[in-house]
């Protein structure tokens, strides 16, 4: 095998094509080094991302790991309709999980602000869920440029009993070897998107052609401004302010959560050349337009280790 | 009739081919603490544009800075992520950044500077084609200047650049830039086979930093951004024989079976010779399988699944290699070793050792050296390794492994060893070379296969065999003098008792031998 021709191949898979295999790489270690794992489904284009991956990684099985989704009940609802439909397609298991005792209690994002909701439906419900199940690992689709916090956080990153994140306490990872023994009562969290940005996503959603949620695309919806955020009036559970009438504006949104808590930006981009043209023009990064990250400068450094994914 | 195309449209997908089929460069950033890096990183995505208006936002409001030019802000502070960092105002941990010009994406390891802090930087330049290294120019070349260029050649990084920073308070001298490159290429003679690139730069000021510096016109080399963007990323392990670990076995259905993994080395075809490894087993590729179809060819770098033309035993740990160029199988390796564990590392110490997929238990062995990194890396016998120090030692496996050395192959070459009590990685592994062993000549058959590594097992466990016997004899001495009181309390014969204890002293010391060593093979109740 000395063909100079032939060697020189190796050089042309290009940084979409690295990304992938070392994804799906990650995604193979996880499955076989721990005992019962699981993939958060977040529904939103990383999770998109990520499921396609996982079926990649797996081919010609299917993934052997379910999708769990932590619902907290105030997602959009297309966001809703769009994974239940995903997962008939797929033919995946599909878990949701509500933490039943918020919603007894009542809580939600207006009623008791972005934080206390957050916590308790997202962080809580999360837990709950792992540990009700018993996983010891959780594939999710976070990255390193979401956050400053993150750009440390490791591929396999540990939890501890009562999942709280250790930031000074982290593994090295050199080369590709991970390394998957457990304390007792950690669980670890799987990054195989820590080395992808929010363009890598979205071009690598136009390469493979991968379904997300329409409400990426422009096209005109109800939306009221509140200070500087676009909120989309997605069900008549938001409460208007005497006078505050919806408007119908031509919005899309760059990430997607709780819809009260997300922020909707003016924009024409139908299609998903028309997003990635507008990322390379963005000026502003995707999480600006995120209610939750905006609660304190070291906010998500704080709710990652609170047990926050 | 006329299909109309936009043109505007065709000059839309023209761009988005381009970013989809840029390459990747990783390279990891090092420098003493002050001589500027997380200044020069974010000077370096200033002038490329790539620093968004959110960013400066927040940057303003950490720094206090709320008029003035953009240009005077302090980029440093975009990169001091966790809390603790940014109230004492260093960088503790190894950070990932990530940036894209039109024609690369790169992906940045940021190694903090301090001494203690050697396994970040050596795990950062694991991975790393090029390695960016900072020199203030007034101070010159440091000791952690050493330090890092060693650390960073060790790792197998070919490509090392010399970014001379300050160099506006050095009144832009050519003579400060050309004595710091002359002292380090007398110090670089020692890191081998590494192209040198020396620039110099003001990460303040923005010279030879993306832009060309007006004020050192005496300088004719690339500027940082121009260099990062050419150097040539082709893997060298492209060049190498056909390596891949296998990572999980693909059983979808009771007829297919699949071996999946990262390709580690060189290609693969269908139809190409292979030899699983350790146990020996040739077979042919039949097929190279992905989700996008079977491909004709698949190299270095690839994630893909395999599939054999014979029905052979191979599982998760196992290394399907070319078989004209199969990797050494050896129970025993001599590696360099960056100790990051708390304690000490010394002969004696039991490990979890994970190569490739492939893991066992290993021991280390002597004789010990350290590789001093404070003194140009001279080389001095030792009993142990501290935390963070560099050294050699031999490892002794309970069973072989597949691996080549370093120098041919940084993914096959490489392992990590993992504390048993704590489960952390307390170590990275260079192999220097597998150590030739009982069995390197592959077996054809694979009933003979199982046979050699069984065998391999029995001599090569966990245990040497002059402990074994030592063991046998101070239990059989023990055992005689009880066996010799017995018979003499019972029969009331000195003789009888006498010759009853030396009997049973030659049969059972043999025994014991081989009951010993058959426990060694059982892993069924170790820890």
């Amino acid at each position: 095998m000395n063909d100079a021709t032939l060697t020189t191949a190796s050089s042309t898979h290009s940084y979409l094509d690295q990304l992938e295999a070392e994804s799906i790489h990650i995604m193979r270690e996880t499955v076989a080094e721990c005992d019962k794992v699981v993939m958060l489904y977040s529904i939103g284009k990383d999770s998109s991302v990520l499921l396609h991956l996982a079926m990649k990684a797996f081919y010609p099985g299917k993934p052997p790991f379910p999708l769990l989704h932590v619902d907290t009940t105030w997602k959009f609802r297309e966001m809703i309709e769009f994974r239940d439909r995903r997962a008939r397609e797929l033919g995946l298991d599909l878990m949701v999980h509500i933490n039943q005792d918020g919603v007894t209690r009542g809580i939600g994002p207006i009623t008791h602000g972005s934080e206390l909701h957050t916590d308790v439906m997202k962080t809580q419900g999360l837990r709950q869920a792992l540990d009700l199940h018993g996983f010891d690992a959780a594939i999710g689709g976070a990255r390193r440029d979401e956050d400053k916090s993150r750009a440390k956080e490791r591929i396999f990153s540990f939890r501890n009993a009562h999942h709280r994140w250790d930031p000074k306490r982290q593994r090295p990872e050199p080369w590709r070897l991970f390394n998957a023994h457990k304390r007792k009562g950690e669980s670890i969290r799987v990054f195989p998107l820590s080395n992808w940005t929010e363009l890598d996503v979205w071009l690598y959603i136009h390469r493979e052609n991968i379904p997300v949620v329409p409400l990426y695309f422009a096209k005109p919806r109800p939306v009221v401004k509140r200070g500087e955020t676009l909120v989309m009036v997605d069900d008549d559970r938001l409460p208007l302010a005497p006078g505050e009438v919806p408007e119908m504006r031509n919005v899309r949104f760059r990430t997607l959560g709780c819809y009260p808590l997300t922020g909707a930006i003016d924009s024409d981009a139908a299609s998903t050349e028309d997003i990635i043209r507008e990322t390379l023009d963005s000026r502003y990064s995707e999480r600006r337009d995120r209610v939750i990250d905006q609660d304190g400068s070291a906010s998500m450094e704080r709710k990652k280790q609170e047990g926050y994914f | 009739m006329n299909v109309l195309v936009d043109p505007a449209a065709l000059e839309r997908d023209a761009v988005i081919y381009g970013h989809e089929s840029k390459s990747l460069l990783r390279f990891i950033a090092c420098g003493s603490v002050d001589h500027g890096k997380s200044s020069l990183l974010g000077r370096l995505l200033f002038d490329a544009g790539l620093v968004l208006d959110d960013q400066i936002e927040t940057l303003r409001k950490d720094t206090g800075q709320f008029t003035g030019a953009v240009e005077d802000l302090d980029f440093s502070l975009l990169f001091d992520g966790l809390a603790a960092e940014r109230e004492q105002k260093i960088t503790i941990d190894l950070a990932y950044r990530f940036f894209a010009t039109e024609t690369r994406k790169f992906i940045v390891a940021d190694a903090p500077g301090h001494e203690q802090y050697t396994r970040n930087m050596a795990t950062g330049a694991s991975t790393a084609d090029l390695a960016l290294i900072l020199i203030n120019a007034q101070s010159g070349l440091t000791q952690q200047t050493r330090r890092h260029a060693l650390i960073a050649a060790t790792l197998g990084v070919r490509h090392l650049v010399v970014a001379v920073n300050k160099m506006d308070i050095a009144g832009y001298a050519q003579d400060v830039f050309e004595t710091i490159e002359r002292e380090f290429r007398t110090f670089a003679e020692r890191l081998g086979n590494v192209e040198l690139t020396f620039i110099p730069v003001s990460a303040k000021k923005g010279d030879n930093v993306v832009y060309r510096s007006k004020a050192m016109d005496w300088y004719r080399g690339p500027t940082l951004l121009q260099k990062l963007e050419t150097v040539d990323v082709t893997p060298r392990a492209a060049h190498q024989a056909f390596r891949m670990a296998v990572q999980w076995v693909s059983r979808p259905t009771p007829d297919f079976r699949g071996y999946c993994g990262m390709i580690a080395g060189g290609q693969v075809r269908p139809g190409m010779e292979i030899v699983v490894q350790p146990s020996g087993q040739r077979t042919r590729i039949d097929q190279i399988i992905t989700a996008n179809g079977a491909l004709d060819r698949a190299s270095v770098g690839q994630s893909v699944t395999l599939t054999l033309t014979d029905n052979v035993d191979v599982s998760r740990g196992d290394l399907i290699a070319e078989a004209s160029a199969p990797a050494q199988v050896s129970g025993r390796l001599d590696a360099r070793i960056f100790w990051m564990g708390a304690g000490t590392l010394a002969p004696g110490g039991r490990y979890h050792i994970k190569l490739g997929t492939a893991s066992a238990a290993a021991v280390i062995a002597g004789p010990m050296q350290l590789i001093d990194l404070a003194e140009d890396a001279a080389v001095k016998p030792v009993d142990r390794l501290m935390s963070n120090e560099f050294g050699t030692c031999r490892l002794e496996l309970d069973r072989p492994l597949a691996a080549d050395s370093y120098e041919a192959n940084r993914e096959t070459g490489s392992f990590i060893l993992i504390d048993a009590e704590t489960h952390d990685t307390v170590a990275m592994g260079l192999i220097e070379k597998p150590a030739t062993a009982a069995v390197t000549a592959p077996i054809r058959t694979s009933i003979l296969g199982h046979v050699t590594v069984r065998a391999a097992r029995l001599l090569g466990a966990n245990e040497s065999h002059s402990r074994s016997i030592a063991k046998a004899m101070s239990w059989r001495a023990t055992g005689s003098i009880d066996t010799f009181v017995i018979s003499w309390v019972i029969t009331g014969n000195t003789a009888i008792a006498g010759s009853i204890a030396i009997t049973e002293i030659i049969t059972k010391i043999a025994l014991y031998y081989f009951h010993e060593r058959a426990w060694a093979l059982i892993p069924w109740g170790k820890r």
